[in-house]
């Protein structure tokens, strides 16, 4: 059994998360691909089993935040060491799978996030979206100390005690953005950026559409304000 | 206050208070959520009872009317009564999340073990439009 586990959370991805999960065997034949389905109105888990993954099914849809930790718990559970975190609409290109593993494989760090911004060829979110990324970019950046040019990267690895420390009440499952890596940087955890290659969605469906992207920075803002008032006891590992 | 607003507002409490017991009785309301109804009841009942109290108080807030007290006391407990709604269904999330988490990671392993191909669920019930955020 590999020491790694890819770990995907799905919402009716039916027609994609097949060759997203086909694409990552290609470059990755050894390493485990976990499938979430978080409660899909289609024919994801299907799609999933059928390409070779594991598959865990929320009852109902519970959210990405939610999605991802049932993948940690999973992962904490069975003993593996290294979490490699992708989304399952096909924007992550998967060969950087290990060279954001490699960090978190030497004991360099201990998350390495994927940053669209420092790989050339990435595409370019929209205007609007850009703007929401480098508000987050700015707060993180001032609140942590340390320029992260893409805070709300999905694109992930991490090793056992991240894992481990994301299974417990203390994961915000909100919005496990840039207020996750607040947090990760209040508990003593070392972050590294890796540059990757993102792709524009190609079904265009986003989370961010209408007047969700302002809620959302609002709720966000809040919840890492509440962070920092915590009692930093909670961080302590 | 008149007699008439007295007789009313007592009337009112008690059948709260009375109200309130009997649903505790019944098993139809837990304890937990009676004790801030009962207590406000009682507090309506003793303040009407004991006008002198209610005219002390109603100085003591800065208030002109005795039943703006009354009504400001009803509007905190309102409040009061919201906020421990929201404790409460904070908690009800987290547990249902949990839950959700725990059942997804014991059904794989129950499917495992019975050595059955991955059991796919019936498709769900569309889930309300804001909680498609993914």
């Amino acid at each position: 059994m590999s020491d790694t586990i890819i770990i995907i959370p799905a919402y009716n991805e039916e027609d994609g998360i097949g060759q997203v999960i086909r694409d990552i065997r290609k470059v990755n034949p050894d390493i485990e691909v976990l499938v979430i389905n978080d409660g899909s109105v289609d024919r994801t888990a299907e799609a999933a089993a059928a390409a070779g993954a594991i598959v865990l099914n929320h009852n109902f849809n519970m959210g990405y935040g939610v999605t991802i930790q049932t993948g940690y718990k999973f992962a904490y559970e069975k003993g593996y060491r290294y979490i490699v975190q992708i989304d399952g609409d096909g924007q992550h290109d998967p060969s950087f799978i290990s060279q954001l593993l490699e960090p978190v494989r030497n004991g360099d760090v201990d998350f390495a996030i994927g940053s669209r911004f420092l790989w050339f060829d990435s595409y370019r979110p929209s205007f609007s979206r850009r703007l929401g990324i480098l508000y987050f970019r700015k707060l993180v950046t001032v609140i942590i100390g340390r320029e992260i040019t893409d805070p709300t990267s999905g694109y992930q690895a991490f090793n056992r005690d991240v894992m481990k420390f994301f299974s417990t009440d203390i994961f915000p499952y909100d919005y496990p953005d840039a207020d996750m890596l607040i947090t990760l940087n209040l508990a003593g955890f070392r972050i590294r950026e890796i540059p990757v290659r993102m792709y524009a969605n190609p079904t265009g469906k986003t989370m961010h559409s209408g007047a969700k992207p302002l809620y959302y920075m609002i709720k966000m803002t809040l919840s890492i304000l509440v962070t920092l008032l915590r009692n930093r006891q909670l961080y302590r590992r | 206050m008149t007699i008439k607003q007295q007789i009313f507002s007592i009337l009112i409490s008690v059948i709260v208070f009375i109200l309130t017991i009997d649903l505790v009785r019944k098993k139809r309301l837990k304890e937990e959520y009676s004790l801030l109804w009962l207590a406000t009841s009682s507090a309506m009942i003793i303040l009407i009872l004991r006008y002198d109290w209610l005219l002390a108080l109603t100085r003591l807030i800065g208030a002109v009317l005795p039943t703006t007290t009354l009504f400001l006391g009803s509007i905190l407990f309102l409040v009061l009564l919201s906020v421990q709604f929201s404790i409460k269904i904070s908690k009800l999330s987290d547990q249902v999340k949990d839950l959700v988490q725990e059942n997804a990671l014991l059904r794989y392993e129950f499917e495992k073990s019975a050595g059955a191909k991955t059991v796919v669920p019936a498709p769900r019930i569309q889930p309300p439009a804001d909680m498609n955020n993914q």
